[in-house]
């Protein structure tokens, strides 16, 4: 069915990236000098329409099974590779442009609150502006090279923003930290893309899909392309063993923590997988692949929040596991769960961190749960709206968390891959256990606070409390869009993007069952009990923590240091890079490099010392020698041609 | 009787490396000079006797340009041994080596 799309979204697609440019362009320009304490207003007003924009390219999209295509201009002619300037707006990117301007906007609007009063104010909106028009290049890109442009664009702008305290020392190591961890990620995802253009001979999202699935290519071709993508996505959604960036980039404001390092950009490794589908579909030991990474990633990285004092990296260690499990969903064939899963997961994991500033925000700067407690009525919006987030991120019925986590569970259960099923039922039994330890740690018991932060508790200013309640509301009802499970309105909507693949694969869609219900009902339990269980640690018998801790000393130990993976890849990789580059500064550089340098100086300089004598400056030494000269000449032409 | 062209040869031959051996040798700049000038005359004689050998007059003419520029070349030279005189004291070629290397 070809679709005639209104004439209007030849103007507003291009419009929804260069909204947040323009606020970009204007605020990092006269931001400093001029609009100051009021920066805010156009990223604000420019997020909000790019929103709008969005919502009516959805209401054309939804009325089509292909997406929309439009071509600005050829962007990079190079004989046979035609790169053009060209978004395509189909079900997939209209779904994250909806998230991402929308959960943008939300953001926005508390960082105005937040950052108020910071010396970089206008600053953190140029970058945020900046981040946004990256992070929409993204998705709405119409073949590889925008991907990849929005996709290296969106880690500088995580750079500045992790960096954005850069008289922080730890600060600016972490934005390093994440720029080079990213850049191992994204040397495999260049090399996939080179080697798709090899096969295939267009990087044309359409063209490159069709050609998959009507030439195709060797199978080993397909695994090399889909794991050579899967390592650009496993760099910048922080899967093991690339995850270790992540929790340092919460050095940043807790703005940035909430939109790039929960929300959207982390989520784009799983965009591009799921954009990719056809070509993971065509290797099952990609898909193998994806699916094991995620899996460990989840319950690996679920299990280093158990022990985490610093409510931040908390939530960050529990981004890590659920990004893992969205790619064990891709990995499993549950395309649209992932992309649900992505969606709420946005909702919810923003308004974890929204909130968690919010209690960083009340405590003056307070960010270890071990000085905090007894909150709840002390700022009960933010209490009331995280305690929302949480149940959500536990899975607990009706949040949105609930919806997609048990999708993801029950596909991967009825696929018959029970390994993976039971690791991701352990990962969220420790999710419910680590979310509502903190819970029960920051808002509840008697308050552990500093007299001097105590004296200062003070709930946030509307302009932070309106988007935590908002995103409360979705992590409250989001879900319902997935209902009821694997059949609702979003699984609808999205149904035409992943048609190809299922084909490959051979999926598809069983009715709701009974055994739909029991795994439902398995996971829920597990979740309560979960709960429960941090209820038992952390409010009824608190010497319990201590008592497991010792009683397990070794275990406790290596998930409070993060599994040692930090110290392994300081002992393995880092030392190798820093001692090897010591060695070649001193063995080769210093001596090789240096010493042919100074030896061709040094040539002249002992050659010239050998002739010096020969100037001795007495003019009848010059003119003998030019007499001798001209005595020499004239001999040979006498010699030559006779007297 | 003509005198042959090969005496003016010989002798300007003679003059020529009087000169040139004045030049290279002698240390005082006056007399480094005349060996000059004694070379020029050598050239003179040369021109002389071909425009004799040739029966053609313009190598007298180049003589009498050749004359006039020497005396100017003469007033400029000994112009500058006065000027070196002054600044060193001495009017020895082999005192001036300020280029040595």
């Amino acid at each position: 069915m070809e679709h005639e799309f209104a004439s209007y979204m030849n103007w507003i697609v291009p419009l929804i990236p260069a909204l947040p440019l323009t606020a970009f362009l204007v605020t990092i320009l006269f931001g400093k000098w001029f609009i100051k304490e009021q920066a805010h207003w156009l990223p604000i007003l420019a997020m909000a329409a790019a929103f709008v924009l969005s919502l009516l390219v959805w209401w054309e999209v939804r009325q089509a099974d292909e997406g929309f295509y439009v071509e600005l201009f050829t962007w990079i002619p190079v004989g046979d590779l035609q790169v053009p300037l060209a978004f395509y707006a189909d079900r997939l990117s209209t779904a994250m442009i909806m998230m991402v301007t929308g959960v943008a906007t939300l953001i926005f609007i508390y960082s105005k609150g937040y950052m108020h009063g910071d010396p970089g104010y206008y600053r953190f909106f140029s970058y945020l502006s900046l981040f946004a028009f990256s992070m929409l290049v993204l998705v709405l890109g119409a073949n590889y090279v925008m991907l990849f442009f929005g996709w290296e664009a969106v880690g500088l702008c995580s750079y500045y923003l992790i960096g954005f305290y850069y008289h922080k020392t730890s600060a600016a190591a972490a934005g390093k930290k994440a720029f080079i961890t990213n850049r191992v990620g994204d040397f495999g995802f260049s090399l996939g893309i080179f080697l798709l253009f090899v096969t295939f001979g267009t990087l044309t999202y359409t063209e490159v899909f069709e050609a998959v699935e009507v030439e195709g290519a060797g199978t080993a071709t397909m695994t090399a392309i889909a794991l050579l993508l899967f390592a650009g996505a496993m760099g910048k959604s922080a899967q093991f063993p690339l995850h270790v960036w992540l929790p340092d980039a919460m050095e940043g404001p807790t703005p940035v923590s909430a939109l790039i390092h929960a929300a959207t950009m982390v989520t784009a490794g799983v965009y591009m997988v799921a954009r990719s589908s056809v070509i993971f579909a065509s290797s099952e030991t990609a898909m193998l692949v994806v699916a094991g990474i995620g899996a460990f990633t989840a319950i690996f990285a679920a299990s280093i929040g158990i022990a985490q004092t610093d409510i931040k990296r908390v939530m960050a260690y529990s981004t890590v596991s659920q990004l893992g499990y969205m790619f064990m969903a891709l990995g499993v064939g549950a395309w649209i769960p992932a992309i649900f899963h992505l969606i709420t997961h946005a909702f919810f994991k923003a308004l974890l961190f929204l909130g968690s500033g919010s209690v960083i925000h009340a405590l003056s700067g307070e960010q270890d749960m071990r000085r905090m407690g007894g909150l709840r009525s002390r700022i009960p919006y933010t209490y009331w709206t995280l305690l929302a987030g949480a149940i959500a991120l536990s899975g607990i019925f009706p949040f949105a968390g609930f919806w997609s986590k048990d999708e993801i569970l029950g596909i991967a259960f009825k696929d018959g891959a029970y390994i993976i099923w039971a690791i991701g039922l352990v990962a969220a039994f420790i999710t419910a256990f680590y979310t509502f330890r903190l819970i029960f740690m920051t808002f509840w018991n008697e308050s552990r606070m500093e007299p001097e932060v105590e004296k200062h508790v003070h709930e946030s200013p509307w302009s932070m409390t309106v988007p935590l309640m908002v995103l409360g509301g979705l992590s409250l009802v989001g879900g319902f869009l997935g209902f009821p499970p694997e059949a609702g309105v979003f699984h609808h909507f999205l149904e035409p993007v992943f048609e190809p693949a299922n084909e490959i694969l051979g999926i598809h869609h069983e009715p709701f069952g009974g055994i739909d219900l029991t795994l439902m009902i398995v996971s829920v339990a597990v979740a309560v009990s979960g709960v429960v269980l941090a209820y038992f640690f952390y409010v009824r018998q608190r010497d319990l923590p201590e008592k497991a801790g010792s009683a397990a000393q070794p275990l406790y130990k290596a998930i409070y240091n993060k599994w040692y993976i930090d110290e392994i890849y300081d002992a393995t990789v880092v030392r190798l890079v820093i001692d090897g580059s010591r060695f070649l500064w001193r063995s080769f550089d210093a001596a090789v490099i240096d010493g042919i340098v100074n030896g061709v100086g040094k040539l002249w300089e002992v050659s010239g010392a050998a002739v010096r004598p020969a100037q001795t400056g007495k003019v009848q030494n010059y003119a003998g020698v030019m007499f001798a000269g001209v005595f020499v000449l004239l001999s040979a032409v006498i010699i030559a041609y006779g007297l | 009787m003509d005198i042959p062209i090969e005496w003016y040869l010989v002798l300007s031959a003679f003059l020529f490396v009087i000169g040139a051996a004045g030049v290279l040798t002698r240390r005082n700049m006056f007399i480094v000079l005349f060996s000059i000038e004694l070379m020029m005359n050598a050239v003179n004689v040369n021109l002389i006797g071909f425009s004799r050998f040739h029966d053609n007059v313009i190598g007298q003419h180049f003589v009498l340009f050749t004359m006039t520029v020497a005396a100017a070349e003469a007033a400029v030279g000994l112009a500058i041994v006065t000027s070196l005189f002054r600044n060193r004291q001495t009017t020895m070629v082999d005192q001036f080596d300020l280029l040595k290397g």
